[in-house]
């Protein structure tokens, strides 16, 4: 498993290089990839549907009790199954949709790295290795969406996309934590028998949250569910494969693996349901809103993740039956859609609905495909999508509770998802020729009418025949769900059951939905629905991204407006208040009292500090007030050397040294101190200096009158040769013991550099306002 | 620049003493008073001097090398220590000692400390001279005319 993972990413790094070689067979050769890995996958299923999981574990960070540990069980198996066999249709269709791009191989990194990523991160088994793949995911689909970025529409979608789906990756690591927290472990295969332990702690709530918060705003759920339509701004075959087939599948897969953790309690089944349910119904009603082709097909994808949501709500034997052929039902069908709307695009110029007809001539294998798929999401017997809107309506009659509500609001959804289905799947090919296409016409390349196809027959295949696929991996995805073994048994005719009536009332309302499609279109009630859901909330969002920036940007000018001595009024005032603050109600203040006598020459030295502070105030010319702060510093630094810190004084001369040639150099530029400040500013700026000066005294006899602690220095002493072989404590202190301290200061170090190195290079006016905080910078640095 | 026969003549003798003595700081400082900080600030005061009294342009040429690729070098120096440990097998940055023989200098410690105490001298050269530098070309005439 490690290698299949490792050797997709592997291809997306040498995708480059194929492309270069052949442009045109790039998606062929790429699409071996994937299809190899599948192979791999679906030897794996004879064992996995006899009961067996796979556990495999490398070590990765041993110190952090992280090993790259994957976990395959029929419910990875299926989803493995799904990312490498679409993604292998996906990446021959994408070498013909993109084939004349310039940037075909940059896109094939993206898109193998995404591949990777997703199947990492299902079957990982480790909640950080999960953690890790998830928000890979969350990246890659952002560079994916993104890829046209020239657009600003792309760009907008795909920071859209990131932040709501990188937002909810956060709240999932807290939930993660957490659940590694009360379980004690930090691997899927050992948490799911401990179920009643996590549901019965009392963060399960937090838990559940967090993990909702992930699983929701990557699987779209109400309200997150506005940056999945406008993510299809990417290229059409990110399109297939993200926003349909697998990424946003990340977080209803989530609640899955998670749901003998945290499933089968109240809180879990009224909020996966409610939320599930309204978001089904509110998006597969949108869906009949958009005349894009593209449009449509991303509102029942949204539909779908609220109905596979709402499924895994319900739970049971029933509901996770449903969920597990819905799932690959969708796959099947969205996939090979949203490949036919890009061919359709491609071939013809345009993907509204309303001016495509008529295109079975033109575009036979591509119609093939689509009415496949279409019918199959329209859920018309005998396709697979059939069998899975049964499921559904007899999962909502053996719910235990809100049965008919449950099947109500599946019925209303699926009249939709029928007409939405033969709209997208039917309404191009069949009819009058409309004319006004940009371009003429014609059959799209193998490589992109293959995909729809292949997917449109599998089906059909599934739905004749689902025992190809109903024992054996939806068993085994069923059992990986609800820990137990069900018997799964998937048949097209069920008898004359009330989930039958149900489908013939669908099909009865889905055919009139069809046929008034354009006046329920244009309708005020969907106007009013489309306002409120589709572009409401989308907008919500983008509001309150402006308002931050706004937000942060007030905050910036008001306190970085440039000038210096606000900065240091700034710095200084919040330390006397927050330090201060903290002294007088935290603190034992203390006084120490003083043993011996004071040397003559301790006293004429501190007399000499004082007195150049004084100079340093008092004085009227800025070079005066300069040679007087140095006097200062270099008292300071006889005084380290008086008390025997040799280290400390040596660096303090350098400083004191460098900081004056460096100050002088500014100096002769600056004009001299004009004038006195007004009465009040003197005031203010006495009041801080003198606020700071007792804060650091009280601070200093705070910390000399409580006994020293020497444990540590008596460790670092006696050890300083014995461990680093260096005699000089203070050395070996920065060089070995705290050496990353150091490491981190030279970086901080070089990054103020670069950072006065570009400041000076900026223009003039704003350059010269910041000067003089090169030599703060100096100073705070060397301290 | 600043003209000034007495500077300029000191400085022919001060640089090379103080470029020296930073090499001193810096390799003594495991054992005494030193490190590669001192020794960095000591050998970019050298530096400084020469550009005062020479002008930063020369001054850049005797540097030979940008102040920026100073900083990179140092920290590549400093990292590579550590990452030298990580090669081995060992936590980050534990400290690698080679005990040669040569002849006469006789016994002696070399560690991986001293690499990384080499990297802190170079950043703090390399950030003093580039802060001055750029300073220097941001307002032409300071010192050099």
């Amino acid at each position: 498993m490690l290698f299949a993972v490792l050797g997709i990413f592997l291809g997306a790094a040498l995708s480059p290089l194929v492309v270069r070689v052949s442009r045109q067979a790039a998606g062929w050769i790429l699409g071996l990839l994937p299809l190899g890995v599948f192979v791999f996958f679906a030897r794996q299923l004879p064992a996995i549907a006899h009961g067996e999981t796979v556990r495999q574990s490398v070590p990765w960070l041993p110190s952090f009790n992280t090993p790259l540990s994957f976990y395959l069980d029929g419910l990875s198996l299926l989803f493995a199954l799904l990312v490498t066999g679409i993604g292998t249709l996906i990446v021959v269709y994408a070498g013909g949709y993109l084939q004349h791009h310039e940037q075909l191989g940059r896109f094939y990194v993206q898109l193998l790295s995404f591949m990777g990523a997703m199947l990492g991160l299902v079957l990982a088994d480790n909640i950080f290795v999960f953690f890790i793949f998830f928000e890979l995911t969350s990246l890659t689909s952002y560079l994916l969406i993104g890829f046209y970025h020239s657009e600003e529409e792309s760009r907008v979608a795909a920071r859209k996309a990131l932040v709501v789906t990188g937002g909810g990756g956060l709240a999932l690591l807290g939930g993660l934590l957490l659940l590694g927290q009360v379980t004690g472990t930090l691997e899927f295969s050992q948490m799911l028998s401990m179920g009643a332990t996590v549901q019965s702690h009392p963060y399960y709530l937090a838990i559940f949250i967090l993990v909702c918060a992930g699983a929701f705003t990557k699987s779209a759920q109400f309200p997150f569910h506005f940056w999945l339509p406008a993510a299809m701004a990417g290229p059409t075959p990110v399109s297939a494969y993200l926003h349909s087939a697998t990424m946003v599948k990340a977080g209803v897969f989530l609640l899955a693996r998670l749901s003998p953790v945290l499933g089968g309690t109240a809180v879990w089944e009224g909020t996966l349901g409610i939320v599930g349910g309204f978001t089904m119904l509110m998006s597969a009603w949108l869906a009949l809103r958009y005349t894009d082709l593209k449009q449509i097909l991303a509102y029942t994808t949204v539909m779908v993740l609220g109905l596979l949501t709402m499924l895994l709500g319900v739970g049971g034997e029933e509901a996770i039956t449903a969920m597990v052929t819905f799932t690959v039902v969708h796959a099947l069908y969205k996939g090979g859609l949203f490949m036919m709307a890009g061919s359709v695009d491609h071939e013809t110029g345009t993907r509204n609905v309303r001016e495509l007809g008529g295109l079975r001539e033109a575009m036979p294998w591509t119609m093939a495909g689509a009415v496949a798929t279409g019918l199959s999401m329209a859920g018309i017997p005998p396709l697979f999508g059939f069998i899975g809107k049964e499921m559904t309506y007899e999962a909502a009659l053996h719910a235990e509770s809100f049965g008919m509500l449950l099947l109500g609001v599946s019925v209303l959804s699926n009249v939709a998802l029928v007409g939405a289905g033969l709209v997208v799947g039917l309404k191009p090919f069949i009819g009058e020729r409309k004319g006004a296409f940009t371009r003429e016409p014609h059959e799209a390349p193998v490589s992109m009418w293959l995909g729809p196809l292949v997917l449109g027959v599998l089906g059909l295949a599934f739905g004749v025949y689902p025992a190809l696929i109903d024992h054996s991996l939806l068993q085994a995805a069923q059992t990986g769900i609800l820990q137990e073994s069900h018997e799964l048994h998937l048949a097209l005719w069920h008898g004359f059951s009330p989930a039958l009536m149900a489908s013939l009332v669908t099909f009865a309302l889905g055919f009139a939905v069809y046929a008034a499609w354009e006046t329920i279109q244009e309708s005020g009630g969907m106007a009013a629905l489309g306002t409120a859901f589709g572009e409401v909330p989308g907008r919500v969002f983008e509001r309150g991204l402006y308002g931050l920036a706004r937000f942060s940007q007030g905050i910036t000018t008001l306190f970085q407006n440039g000038r210096f001595r606000w900065y240091l009024f700034a710095i200084f005032t919040s330390l006397i208040v927050l330090v201060g603050g903290g002294l007088a109600f935290e603190a034992q203040l203390g006084w120490p009292t003083f043993e011996g006598e004071v040397a003559y020459y301790e006293a004429a030295l501190a007399g000499l500090i004082v007195l150049s502070a004084i100079v340093a105030v008092r004085t009227q010319g800025r070079f005066i007030a300069i040679l007087a702060l140095s006097v200062g510093g270099y008292g300071v630094a006889l005084i380290y050397l008086l008390f025997g810190a040799p280290d400390l004084a040596m660096t303090q001369f350098a400083i004191e040294t460098l900081t004056l040639i460096l100050l002088v150099i500014v100096i002769i530029h600056l004009p001299g101190i004009e004038g006195e400040d007004s009465l009040g500013v003197q005031v203010r700026d006495g009041a801080v200096a003198l606020g700071c000066g007792a804060l650091y005294t009280i601070i200093m006899s705070t910390i000399v009158d409580v006994p020293l602690d020497r444990r540590v220095s008596e460790y670092l002493a006696g050890n300083s040769y014995t461990e680093a072989l260096g005699h000089n404590v203070v050395n070996v202190i920065l060089v070995d013991f705290r050496g990353i301290d150091t490491m981190g200061e030279i970086t901080v170090l070089t990054i103020a550099a670069l950072g006065v190195y570009v400041l000076m290079r900026m223009p003039r006016r704003i350059a010269h306002e910041k000067e003089p905080e090169e030599e703060a910078e100096e100073n705070e640095t060397a301290d | 620049m600043i003209y000034s026969l007495i500077l300029r003549v000191a400085v022919r003798l001060l640089v090379p003493l103080l470029l020296l003595f930073a090499m001193f700081m810096m390799l003594r400082g495991h054992n005494l008073p030193g490190g590669g900080f001192v020794g960095g600030l000591v050998a970019a005061s050298a530096f400084v001097l020469y550009a005062l009294a020479a002008g930063v342009t020369r001054a850049r040429e005797v540097l030979y090398v940008d102040p920026q690729t100073l900083l990179g070098l140092g920290l590549a120096c400093a990292y590579g220590a550590g990452l030298l440990a990580l090669a081995l097998g060992k936590p980050f940055l534990t400290g690698l000692w080679l005990h040669p023989h040569l002849p006469l200098i006789g016994d002696f410690h070399l560690g991986s400390a001293l690499l990384f105490d080499l990297g802190v001298m170079l950043v703090v050269v390399g950030t003093v001279l580039l802060m001055v530098f750029s300073v220097e070309d941001r307002l032409p005439g300071l010192v050099e005319e």
